[in-house]
C-alpha cells in the first residue's frame, strides 16, 4: 500500500469563547485517519460534529490543541499542527489546495485572473495559465462574457464553480473540498463529480464533505466517521 | 525562492515615551516577499511599532537586525544617521496615512517620482521622465497629469502617488501606516487591489498597520494583534483572524468582521 500523504493523530478541538464569559466547545476528541494519494476519502457525520474544522485544520487555518497533522511533501513532512506560518504557507503553495464553500472575492479581480492566479503565482506562463482557466471555466459553463467581471455580482452558483475552477486549476498532491456540489445544478454537479475523478486518477489525494448522498457515492473510496470522534460535551 | 535569512530580525524590541512604554518586549521577524499586518485599536501602539522599526522612533530596549542588500546585517540602532539615510534612499520605504507627509504636494507628480530616483544617482533627465511616467502608469494615473503637483489630487491619486514616490526605487522593506484609512470604500478598494499586485510582483516586504481587519486578510501573510503596546496574538492571518485564541483578538474579530 502506497504510503498516506496526510496522517493525522490524537487531534483534539476545543473552542473557547472569551466573549460566553470563557465558554469551552471541545468538538473532537482523539482524531485520527489518513488519506493516501489517489484515494478520496469523505467526512461524514452530522452537521455541527466539525467536518469543516477538520479540513480548516489540516489546511492550518485553524489551531489544534493537541494531537499531529503530518503531510508529506517535496521536501519531506511538515506537521501542520506545530508549524510555523511560513511552514503553513509553503505547504499551501506546494502541498495542499483548498475549495471552501464560498468565494471570497477581491475587489476589481475577474473570474479568469482568479482561476488562473494560482497558476501564475507558481511560475506557470500568463498564457497557459489563462488557458487553463479558460479551459475550466467553460467546462464549469461560466458564459465568457463575465470571464473579466469579478464574480462579488454572480450568483451563488457561478460563485462556487468560479471557486472549484480555481481549486482545480493547479495540480497539488492533496485537495481538500468543502461541500464544492452544494449550490449546484445536476449538470454542473456532474462535472464536479468528473472533474474530482479525474484528480483521484491523477494519484491526487482528495478529502472532503460531500452531504449529497449520490455525489459521495460517486466519488468517495471510504467515510470517515467524525462523530465517533466527537467530544463528550 | 525563500531566502534562509530573514530581513528584519527583532527581538525584546521597545518604546518609551518619558515613563511610558509606546510598545515592548516585541519579538518578530520579518522575510523577503512577506506581507505583516499590524492590527489593533488606536492606542494600542502599532503606530509606535512601526515608528521604532524604521528608526523614526528610538529604539530603547531590544535589538532590531536588518540583513542589507550587501549582504551585511545591520545593527540599527547602532547605525549612523548618514547610514540610515542610506537605507531610506535606496532599501526602504514608508508610506504614511495622510500622503501630505509622503509627497511634496507642490511639485508635480513626474517630479515626486523622479525625485528619489535622483537621490540614488539617476542624472539623464529623459530617462527619470520615462520611468516616473511608467510608475504613474502603474499606480493608475492619467499620463496627462505627470505635470500637474499632487495638491491637485484626489485623496486615492495622492495615496496611489505616494506608493510610487516609493517603489521607484524598487525598495526591499516598505513600512505602510493606514495607506487606506482616509479614503472612501471604493477607493480603498482600487488601492488595496494595487498593494496587493506590486507586492506580489515585486516581491517586496511589507509591514503595514492598520486597525480594519479586512485589509489585513486581503493582503498580509501574518498578523501581529498589538493590544496596550505588547502583541497579544501572532500567527498566519487568515488563522488570526478565523480561530482567534485571545480575549481581545476575539473581541476584536466579532466586532469589526460581519460577512
Amino acid at each position: 500500500m502506497t504510503t498516506p500523504i496526510l496522517r493525522v493523530r490524537d487531534i483534539d478541538k476545543t473552542f473557547t469563547m472569551h466573549l460566553q464569559g470563557g465558554q469551552r466547545l471541545p468538538v473532537l476528541r482523539g482524531l485520527a485517519f489518513e488519506v493516501r494519494p489517489g484515494e478520496c476519502v469523505a467526512l461524514g457525520g452530522s452537521s455541527g460534529a466539525g467536518k469543516s474544522s477538520i479540513l480548516k485544520m489540516v489546511y492550518g487555518n485553524y489551531a489544534v490543541d493537541r494531537g499531529s497533522i503530518a503531510l508529506r511533501g517535496p521536501d519531506g513532512a511538515v506537521d501542520i499542527a506545530s508549524a510555523g506560518p511560513r511552514d503553513i504557507l509553503a505547504a499551501r503553495r506546494d502541498v495542499m489546495g483548498y475549495v471552501s464553500q464560498f468565494l471570497r472575492c477581491v475587489p476589481r479581480v475577474g473570474a479568469l485572473q482568479i482561476v488562473a492566479e494560482p497558476l501564475t503565482g507558481r511560475g506557470v506562463p500568463a498564457d497557459e495559465a489563462r488557458d487553463r482557466a479558460a479551459d475550466l471555466l467553460t467546462r464549469l459553463s461560466i458564459p465568457e462574457r463575465l470571464w473579466g467581471l469579478p464574480p462579488a455580482t454572480f450568483s451563488g452558483g457561478e460563485q462556487q464553480r468560479v471557486n472549484i475552477a480555481r481549486g482545480f486549476a493547479v495540480p497539488l498532491p492533496l485537495l481538500l473540498l468543502d461541500e464544492p456540489t452544494a449550490s449546484l445544478d445536476d449538470r454542473n454537479r456532474d462535472v464536479v463529480i468528473e472533474l474530482i475523478r479525474a484528480k483521484r486518477a491523477e494519484g491526487t489525494a482528495l478529502l472532503g464533505i460531500f452531504h449529497d448522498t449520490e455525489v459521495r457515492k460517486a466519488v468517495a473510496d471510504r467515510v470517515v466517521d467524525v462523530e465517533a470522534f466527537a467530544a463528550a460535551a | 525562492m525563500t531566502a534562509d535569512l530573514p530581513l528584519l530580525e527583532v527581538r525584546g524590541a521597545g518604546h518609551r515615551y518619558g515613563a511610558r512604554w509606546g510598545c515592548r518586549d516585541i519579538d518578530l521577524d520579518l522575510w523577503p516577499g512577506e506581507v505583516l499586518a499590524v492590527v489593533g485599536e488606536s492606542g494600542s501602539g502599532k503606530s509606535t511599532l512601526l515608528g521604532t522599526l524604521s528608526q523614526r522612533l528610538s529604539l530603547t530596549e531590544g535589538t532590531i537586525r536588518y540583513s542589507a542588500a550587501g549582504g551585511e546585517i545591520l545593527d540599527l540602532a547602532k547605525l549612523r544617521e548618514s547610514e540610515v539615510r542610506a537605507l531610506w534612499r535606496s532599501e526602504w520605504g514608508f508610506v504614511h496615512q495622510d500622503a501630505a507627509d509622503g509627497l511634496r504636494m507642490h511639485v508635480s507628480a513626474g517630479g515626486n517620482v523622479g525625485e528619489p530616483l535622483m537621490a540614488t544617482g539617476w542624472r539623464h533627465y529623459g530617462n527619470i521622465r520615462a520611468t516616473a511616467a511608467q510608475w504613474l502608469e502603474r499606480v493608475e494615473i492619467p499620463a496627462d497629469r505627470i505635470d500637474d503637483p499632487p495638491v491637485t489630487f484626489s485623496g486615492g491619486m495622492r495615496q496611489r502617488l505616494q506608493i510610487a514616490r516609493n517603489l521607484v526605487v524598487s525598495p526591499r522593506l516598505v513600512f505602510m501606516d493606514e495607506p487606506t484609512s482616509g479614503l472612501d470604500v471604493s477607493v480603498q478598494a482600487r488601492l488595496l487591489d494595487l498593494v496587493r499586485s506590486l507586492v506580489a510582483d515585486l516581491g517586496l516586504a511589507v509591514i503595514i498597520v492598520t486597525h480594519d481587519l479586512a485589509v489585513a486578510r486581503l493582503i498580509s501573510h501574518r498578523t501581529l494583534v498589538m493590544k496596550d503596546g505588547n502583541v497579544v496574538e501572532s500567527g498566519l492571518t487568515d488563522r488570526v483572524l478565523d480561530d482567534p485564541q485571545g480575549p481581545y483578538t476575539q473581541l476584536l474579530v466579532s466586532s469589526i468582521l460581519q460577512g
